[in-house]
């Protein structure tokens, strides 16, 4: 994945033969400010009910939790610039097209079941992926598939934090969703859009 | 913890495979991703120390008696429509969701309840929308994949309510 801007996508031959151009960062964003606002009111009130000992308990154990989840971090972050790098968009977006029924519905969810990293993965490659001819349905079996059966959230997050078996009994629910979804996504789209992807890109 | 362990193996050898997949494809491309995905790295990590290291404090004080009267087993499919509106408009980052859910479950919700407000909280929390989704895919698509991904919630739900508990 090379362009950001969904409005723009960059060409397939483009991406892959010249360095890709960042990506778009927000190092400090509104939702870093509501979040900080709503973490310090919430400090505030433990330490009103706790005291200080509830506060540094609280602190210990989200320190120990923070040093545990960074190195995968990095790793998630390295897997996905490579495979940005490496990902062969046109056989890719061949496979999901309107027309690969079933099989791109299952192609996209094991797409974004093995597609490492976060949503500064996955939002990306999502819409290279319809960029390149993906349709609606193929590529949100792949975002879906991504949110709940991906194993980067689920190693990185949910294993940690809801434990190891309600995560894998709650992958084991979500393994049916991506492709329902994909197939009610493609069902209603094609009856809403009949003409096929003509003003996909007029705003 | 071993099935954690199992996948950090996974998740390093597929950087190393990778890795070493673009390596082939020639050393700038290879220097390239690892200087951009260590630049992803380096950005996002002030935003993952405020969500960790601050969200013990948020589930510390979510009131547990409400959660447990909305998400209760005994709550039914009332629960979980009203687990289906907290997962989408549940702040924060992954951190904040799973930790309502594990307060949820330890203070007596019910299991199809919290498997559907996680699942809620994956498929359209209002935030992670409006500040990844949107961004960068088209709006038209965003909106049409969260429409389309309402009743997945009630369906994951049902399936816990069939196969039981883990």
């Amino acid at each position: 994945m090379s362009e950001p801007s969904p409005n723009n996508p960059a060409p397939v031959g483009d991406a892959e033969s010249e360095p890709r151009p960042g990506r778009v960062r927000k190092p400090i964003g509104w939702s870093t400010i509501i979040i900080a606002g709503l973490v310090a009111v919430s400090a505030a009130l433990v330490w009103r009910r706790d005291g200080t000992d509830g506060v540094l308990d609280i602190l210990t154990h989200d320190l120990s939790l923070f040093s545990g989840i960074l190195p995968r971090v990095l790793a998630g972050c390295l897997l996905g610039a490579f495979i940005s790098e490496i990902l062969p968009h046109e056989k890719v977006s061949r496979s999901l097209g309107p027309k690969s029924g079933l099989m791109g519905l299952l192609i996209g969810t094991a797409f974004g079941a093995i597609l490492p990293g976060g949503p500064f993965t996955a939002y990306p490659v999502a819409s290279a992926l319809l960029a390149v001819g993906a349709d609606f349905g193929a590529t949100i079996a792949m975002v879906v598939s991504w949110t709940l059966i991906g194993y980067g959230r689920a190693v990185a997050w949910e294993i940690p934090i809801m434990g190891t078996d309600f995560t894998l009994w709650r992958i084991l629910i979500s393994l049916p969703l991506p492709v329902l979804a994909g197939a009610l996504g493609r069902f209603v789209y094609t009856r809403l859009y009949p003409k096929p992807l003509a003003k996909d890109d007029e705003s | 913890m071993s099935a954690a362990l199992l996948i950090d193996i996974l998740l390093w050898g597929s950087v190393l495979g990778v890795g070493l997949i673009a390596f082939r494809r020639g050393p700038p491309v290879f220097k390239a991703s690892l200087r951009e995905g260590t630049m992803d790295f380096v950005n996002i990590v002030p935003r993952i120390a405020l969500g960790v290291i601050g969200s013990g404090y948020i589930a510390a004080i979510i009131p547990q008696e409400v959660i447990t009267g909305w998400l209760g087993p005994d709550s039914g499919w009332l629960g979980v429509a009203t687990a289906v509106v907290a997962g989408a408009a549940t702040p924060g980052g992954p951190v904040v969701g799973f930790s309502i859910g594990t307060v949820a479950l330890k203070s007596g919700g019910g299991v199809p309840q919290v498997v559907a407000y996680v699942v809620a909280w994956a498929l359209f929390a209002f935030q992670r929308v409006i500040l990844w989704e949107i961004p960068f895919m088209p709006a038209r698509f965003v909106w049409f994949r969260c429409a389309v991904s309402v009743p997945f919630p009630f369906v994951a739900a049902a399936i816990a309510m069939v196969i039981g508990k883990p």
